[in-house]
């Protein structure tokens, strides 16, 4: 019975090839191992292995060049757009995207994120934000939301304290060298299908040379957040959206 | 054919000779005085001609990552700075030690601590030869002491860090960076093609034949403690390999010499004229100009110390390479320091007293 079914022809789904079998670090109900498997996809889709270039951050996704197979390199916490704009001026036909959490593109490394969009390198720039520093052991992040809990604001983030959450997305839609700038999530199939048509995108702007392009994807951080991963999504739905609205902010 | 020769600072000697030996980018911030060298660059518009491209980015410490992720792909790219500049560098520096990546780091020196001033000084020796970063890791620096070399050290800087797969730094200062001299530009290299540089690269991050080669990846991050010796083992045998074959150095009326004046850079070219005075007054005196600092001139220097009856290490700067000297010379013989701070740069004089005072001192 089971072999009459397996045949190629009713193959539907399966895991992106340039998606390896290394195991992923990730914590269960993480949001990467989702994004990663979109970035692959849309890599083989556009038939671009060998014209990819991926930059790594410091922070969980610190080892994404383990995970999928194409040239890669691992900046220094922040620095993944210094790199990636010296990759794309040098190899100006590839591929060439940055792949950061909060406190690398959004705190440490604000400069270059900002002027490597401002500049409009045709690159894509992922930004995955958890509102929380997730290797490092829960820390307060740039864009921890006000009350929210983490072990550097344990009684809520206080902004007479802490400062406010910074919406670095919105400021980059200002920017006139940016081309695509969106913002997605991952929680649920409906969620994944319209972030994958984001990554075709903004990869395909990158390749045209239309601009620099920023895909943020809210995201979750069930360990961090001391959740489980069906809580963590809700809570996400429920706290995260209002301050990080889901849409694109700018498509030119 | 005819050399070319042109009437050049030494900060525009640097942009010349990086358009003709091959420079594939060059990423840098204003800073005096080494500004002339992006601003060489820009008036040159090398994209226009050898496909080299020029940016200028938003710090010293994204010049330095630029630098990183450009070398990474095998390309030759180079950033110039002045010490502040150098300092926000280092965490950079130290990232492309680790993932081992060649590239060109130039350092126009000025005085310091801190924002210091803009005039010329020496003193960040210990800062390049010991490593700024974290980390045991060693770069290549260069010190050149005319406008030639600071034209000729380009290319030459360049080899040896695609040779070793390692940054390579040439250490100059505000004087050589500013003072104007004729100098033989360096034959034209062409750029290297994307399928030459994969085939010299193969390390290279850049998508080329991935496919038969399997993927790239440039990192310095290691979290197996075991393998992560052994990557320290493998940099540390590099390192030796560099202190045995590629050790540069000049020796100048050395031969009869019973005083030697070890110097490098803008200071050397001082103490040749001080030399000069020394002997119009009776004093057998002879310069030793290390040209690299890192790997520096031990067995050289240790082999001066059974000829020589002192050695006067001559710096614009506290007292930095002395305990190189020091090292090499082993106690043999004294051996003393003599150094303006301050952006003030000695004079020949002073120079020959400080080496009558060597004398005294040895007697």
């Amino acid at each position: 019975m089971t072999d009459e079914i397996i045949k190629p022809e009713n193959l539907v789904y399966k895991k992106p090839s340039l998606l390896n079998d290394e195991t992923m670090h990730y914590c269960p109900g993480c949001s990467h191992g989702v994004v990663h498997k979109l970035i692959a996809e849309t890599i083989e889709e556009m038939g671009l292995q060998e014209k990819a270039i991926g930059v790594s951050p410091v922070g969980c996704a610190v080892f994404a060049y383990r995970y999928i197979d194409i040239d890669w390199q691992e900046a220094a916490h922040g620095r993944a757009p210094a790199l990636a704009t010296a990759c794309k001026r040098l190899w100006p036909d590839r591929l060439v995207f940055s792949y950061q959490g909060d406190g690398d593109f959004a705190c440490i490394g604000t400069a270059e994120s900002l002027h490597t969009l401002n500049r409009g390198e045709h690159i894509t720039m992922i930004f995955v934000n958890n509102a929380i520093y997730g290797m490092t052991g829960g820390q307060m992040a740039p864009t921890t939301l006000v009350g929210m809990k983490t072990v550097t604001c344990p009684y809520g983030r206080d902004p007479r304290i802490h400062g406010y959450p910074l919406n670095i997305t919105e400021l980059a839609a200002h920017l006139e060298g940016t081309a695509y700038v969106t913002r997605q999530s991952v929680h649920s199939a409906a969620a994944i299908r319209r972030a994958k048509k984001a990554f075709r995108h903004a990869f395909e702007n990158s390749m045209q040379g239309k601009g620099s392009n920023l895909i943020e994807i809210v995201g979750t951080c069930s360990s961090g957040w001391k959740m489980t991963p069906v809580k963590a999504n809700q809570w996400m739905e429920e706290h995260m959206f209002d301050f990080y609205k889901i849409g694109d902010l700018k498509d030119k | 054919m005819n050399d070319e020769i042109l009437l050049l600072k030494g900060n525009e000697a640097i942009a010349h000779a990086a358009i003709r030996c091959g420079c594939d980018g060059y990423f840098g911030y204003p800073i005096t005085p080494q500004s002339e060298v992006l601003e060489t660059l820009a008036a040159l518009e090398p994209w226009k001609t050898t496909g080299m491209i020029v940016v200028q980015a938003e710090s010293e410490v994204a010049s330095i990552n630029m630098l990183y992720g450009g070398g990474g792909t095998g390309k030759r790219v180079m950033t110039s700075s002045s010490s502040p500049g150098i300092a926000l560098m280092q965490e950079g520096i130290s990232y492309m030690a680790g993932a081992e990546i060649p590239g060109l780091i130039v350092n126009v020196q000025r005085g310091g601590p801190g924002l210091g001033t803009i005039q010329p000084s020496q003193s960040d020796y210990n800062q390049a030869t010991r490593g700024g970063g974290n980390g045991d890791y060693e770069v290549i620096v260069l010190a050149p002491a005319s406008v030639q070399e600071m034209a000729d050290f380009v290319d030459l800087a360049f080899e040896l860090a695609f040779k070793y797969r390692n940054p390579a730094m040439i250490l100059s200062d505000g004087v050589i960076g500013q003072m104007m001299e004729k100098v033989v530009l360096p034959p034209i290299k062409p750029r290297r093609t994307n399928e030459e540089i994969a085939r010299e690269c193969p390390w290279a991050s850049n998508g080329m034949g991935l496919k038969q080669r399997g993927v790239n990846v440039i990192t310095s991050l290691e979290l197996d403690p075991a393998k992560m010796e052994e990557k320290n083992h493998h940099l540390q045998q590099k390192y030796q390999a560099i202190r045995d074959h590629e050790v540069r150095f000049e020796a100048k009326q050395m031969d009869d010499a019973e005083w030697g004046i070890v110097a490098f850079g803008s200071a050397a070219r001082i103490s040749e004229k001080a030399i000069e005075t020394a002997r119009e007054q009776g004093i057998k005196a002879g310069l030793f100009r290390p040209i690299t600092l890192w790997p520096f001139p031990i067995k050289e220097i240790g082999r001066l110390s059974h000829q020589l009856k002192g050695i006067l290490v001559v710096e614009i700067n506290a007292g930095q390479m002395v305990h190189d000297v020091r090292y090499s010379v082993e106690g043999r013989i004294p051996v003393t320091h003599y150094g303006r701070l301050g952006g003030i740069v000695p004079d020949p004089d002073e120079i020959v007293n400080a080496l009558k005072q060597l004398q005294g001192l040895a007697k």
